[in-house]
């Protein structure tokens, strides 16, 4: 073969191996780019009161804006609503979560269980949007009312699948054999699942569970149609009620508390991003 | 008459995977022209890790060195471009694998699709119609070329993965354990095989098959912790090994 | 508890889904039932009138199905030349390396930030470099929207792509190199035939998630109700007529609205549905 012939295949092969770095570190560029600019544009926003006092009026904010002083207030309340939703959500969603994915693992070859597996799959691809609207649907017309409770219905409905698949995921890769021993010793299932199989398993349905609180804490379609938003710190749960997503459109879209997103946006993405990092840390460490 | 030049000739050739350990170490040993040598040794004395740096297989993982040096028809290989070493030194591995995503047809002539090589219909047909006819797998198989090649059986693969080397026409073919994964019937077409070959390929065969060794080969190298224990003619070392450890390994004492 | 409870206990758990996915489907047909009824099914899908004047209201979804449609077509064409690389770095050229975790955790990372901050990013910087650079004069439209939404999917699309170019056997790749082959020739003629079927079902399933995504198109979509007539031009998404205007709908634009709804919950779920099945499939083989 020709020696010209070797070193333009050679050259093909490494502008291959460049172009694959090159544009692979490229896909890098979004993530500090999005991190930069809310860090620069929201840092000096974050001081205490940002975390203790509740949205102010877009009249006081205006005020604020004309007399050249810092806009008052803070996201209090979009943070006790975020965690009020999110507490009831995640206190209905990881047993049930939980349950229904030993059920999976347990009866891998069940009619059934391949449907609930399939529907599972459903939920989890469905748009937030839409489980907005069925929300909507079924808890804000009977109620007459938006509410802190349809905003958590909202969350945990989507939260479980996440918390399903988990479970099922790490009770499958389980060894048969530790299951066996229980049952051998003369345990009997239920005992072997939750004295054995459930605290083997922690370390993996944990982190699904901090993994699914992660995805669903940033959601805003559907609690706009569902928690709708307050001005105010409340722990009604039959009332309306804020959330930190839901400030940060509210924000967005009226002029006066603008300058508010970048603070609130730099929380939530921290926020997230920690309990990304956290569960994924958390998973190495108990894969070892 | 002549004396037959080595066609390939190992000279301090090492191996290592690690700074500290070396796998292959000062081997040095000249392979004849249309020989079949068999390397043989208990396992992880480094006889495959000795084939593979015939062909550069150890470039693809950067941290293995190949040191000292391994003349192809008077030439070091090690300074050579790997894909210019890898069209002339074909292989055949422990487990056959024919791509799965091609026709039985296209495996054969994969060596020349790799490589981006363009052949017309008639020199492709040609081509797989020797290759397959060596490899006695052509009245087998001809009526089904367009199917896929993992539809074979493991020992009709095997000798695919060997049409597929031999297509590219190379000078010394290294096979890696080829039958290590068949069943005995298999083993004895694919021997019977290698003889045929041996006219028009060098072939270094790795086994840890005595038998199969003394059968095919007429040449022998015996391996152990990395080093060259011995070479020399098949019959005389099985006869008469001139080392204890040789000796050993031969009469199943080790391994 | 004995096993008969315990049995019980799990099933019960289990029918939560059932319960809900018919309750998602019940409340979507119910409600979505008064604009079909009223426009007919397919007048409905292919109407692109959407005005809500009083006494002369005309609903229909076309604009949103196609503003859908092109958002998630051109946030894939964006999205491949990235994903396929960074499949490729972390899945075959870097396998297992340091550098190829970082790069993981990087797009794992980008999955996890939440669509109205992609929203807010796309608003205050891609926006106005849009108009600067004279590509639309309002920066918003469904080219905007389509590269922020290429950017959050890059990372579903990458993951899982390369989890089936690492899978591809190694006994493959060898005799490939042995033949004589580059690892480009390899890549294009080993790893990518092999590991296609799995490839193509990620993409399947980005388009599953940008189907869907509301937040980010909502921002920067430019809200209007017309069938869009370029990529550069404003439109709305399915997703994005329903985060605007539920709020404030009712009667038949209401259901006109969950009409939306459930045509994008059927679209989504078929495509899940494929990409699923062919994950399966392309596992086992």
């Amino acid at each position: 073969m020709n020696k010209s012939k070797i070193r333009n295949r050679l050259a093909k092969d490494k502008a291959l191996l460049w172009a694959v770095c090159l544009l692979a570190a490229l896909t890098a560029v979004p993530l500090f780019a999005i991190l930069g600019e809310v860090f620069m544009r929201g840092y000096d926003q974050l001081s205490w009161s940002f975390f203790t006092e509740p949205t102010p009026t877009a009249y006081k904010a205006m005020k604020a804006i004309e007399a050249g002083e810092p806009i008052p207030g803070g996201i209090a309340n979009g943070i006790v609503g975020t965690m009020l939703m999110l507490g009831m959500a995640a206190v209905v969603a990881i047993p049930i979560g939980i349950l229904c994915g030993a059920f999976l693992a347990e009866n891998p070859k069940n009619r059934f269980a391949q449907t609930v597996s399939y529907l599972t799959d459903l939920l989890q691809g469905t748009p937030s949007v839409i489980i907005g609207i069925v929300v909507y649907i079924w808890v804000v017309v009977p109620m007459k009312g938006y509410s802190a409770i349809a905003g958590s219905v909202a969350l945990f409905i989507m939260m479980l699948p996440l918390i399903i698949r988990s479970t099922e995921e790490t009770l499958k890769i389980l060894p048969a054999s530790l299951k066996e021993a229980g049952l051998a010793l003369g345990g009997n299932r239920a005992r072997v699942m939750l004295k054995v199989q459930l605290p083997a398993a922690f370390g993996g349905i944990f982190t699904g569970v901090l993994l699914a609180i992660s995805r669903v804490i940033g959601e805003t379609a559907p609690l706009m149609f569902t928690a709708l938003g307050c001005s105010f710190i409340r722990f009604a749960v039959d009332k309306p009620i804020s959330a930190v997503p839901l400030l940060i459109w509210e924000f967005f879209n009226d002029p006066n508390l603008q300058e508010l997103i970048w603070g609130a946006s730099l929380f939530l993405l921290l926020f997230v991003l920690t309990l990304n990092l956290l569960s994924k840390y958390l998973a190495k460490k108990w894969n070892q | 008459m002549e004396p037959v030049t080595p066609i390939l000739e190992f000279n301090k050739t090492c191996v290592s995977y690690t700074k500290q350990t070396m796998a292959v170490k000062y081997v040095s040993a000249a392979i004849d022209r249309n020989t079949i040598t068999a390397i043989m040794g208990p396992s992880g004395c480094g006889k495959s890790t000795l084939l593979r740096a015939v062909n550069l297989m150890h470039n693809l993982y950067p941290n293995i060195r190949v040191d000292g040096e391994i003349l192809l028809n008077g030439e070091n290989i090690l300074s050579m471009e790997p894909i210019d070493v890898r069209r002339r030194v074909g292989m055949v591995f422990q487990r056959p694998a024919p791509f799965p995503t091609m026709s039985i047809y296209d495996n054969v002539l994969s060596g020349y699709a790799l490589n981006g090589i363009r052949l017309s219909k008639t020199e492709k047909d040609e081509t797989v119609e020797r290759c397959l006819k060596s490899v006695a797998l052509w009245d087998e198989v001809k009526d089904v070329l367009n199917k896929k090649g993992t539809f074979l059986s493991g020992g009709q693969q095997q000798r695919l993965c060997i049409a597929r080397a031999l297509a590219m026409k190379p000078d010394v073919l290294l096979m890696d354990e080829p039958t290590s994964a068949l069943d005995p019937i298999a083993t004895a077409h694919i021997e019977e095989l290698m003889s045929e070959l041996q006219n028009k390929v060098t072939i270094l065969i790795v086994t840890h098959n005595m038998g199969q060794a003394m059968r095919i080969s007429s040449k022998s190298m015996f391996m152990y912790l990395g080093e060259l224990v011995e070479y020399g003619d098949t019959a005389t070392m099985f006869s008469n090994p001139s080392d204890e450890r040789t000796k050993a390994y031969l009469t199943g004492k080790m391994g | 508890m004995n096993d008969k409870l315990y049995k019980i206990l799990l099933f019960a758990a289990a029918l939560i889904m059932p319960i809900v996915c018919g309750g998602v489907v019940y409340a979507l047909v119910t409600d979505a039932y008064d604009a079909f009824e009223h426009f007919g099914f397919f007048k409905f899908l292919t109407s692109s009138e959407w005005s809500y004047t009083e006494g002369a209201e005309q609903y229909g979804a076309l604009p949103f199905i196609t503003g859908t449609l092109m958002t998630t077509m051109l946030a894939l064409l964006f999205c491949i030349p990235f994903s396929l690389p960074v499949a490729l770095f972390v899945g075959e050229y870097f396998k297992g390396t340091k550098v190829a975790s970082v790069l993981s955790t990087v797009t794992d990372l980008l999955a996890g930030i939440p669509s109205i901050i992609y929203g807010l990013w796309g608003f205050y910087t891609l926006r106005p470099l849009i108009m600067e650079l004279d590509i639309s004069p309002q920066g918003s439209g469904i080219l905007t929207a389509s590269l922020v939404l290429a950017i959050m999917i890059v990372p579903y699309a990458a993951s899982l792509s390369a989890e089936f170019i690492k899978m591809v056997p190694n006994d493959l790749k060898e005799g490939a190199y042995s033949l004589g082959a580059t690892r480009a020739e390899v890549i294009r003629k080993v790893v990518f035939p092999v590991a296609g079927s799995g490839i193509f079902s990620s993409y399947v399933l980005a388009i599953g998630r940008a189907l869907g995504e509301t937040m980010t198109v909502t921002m920067l979509i430019g809200n209007t109700n017309n069938i869009p007539d370029s990529i550069t031009s404003t439109g709305n998404s399915m997703a994005s007529i329903i985060a605007n205007q539920f709020g404030e709908a009712d009667d038949l634009r209401l259901s006109s609205l969950i009409a939306i709804g459930l045509i994008l919950f059927l679209i989504t779920a078929f495509i899940n549905l494929i990409g699923k099945m062919m994950i399966k499939r392309a596992r086992i083989a």
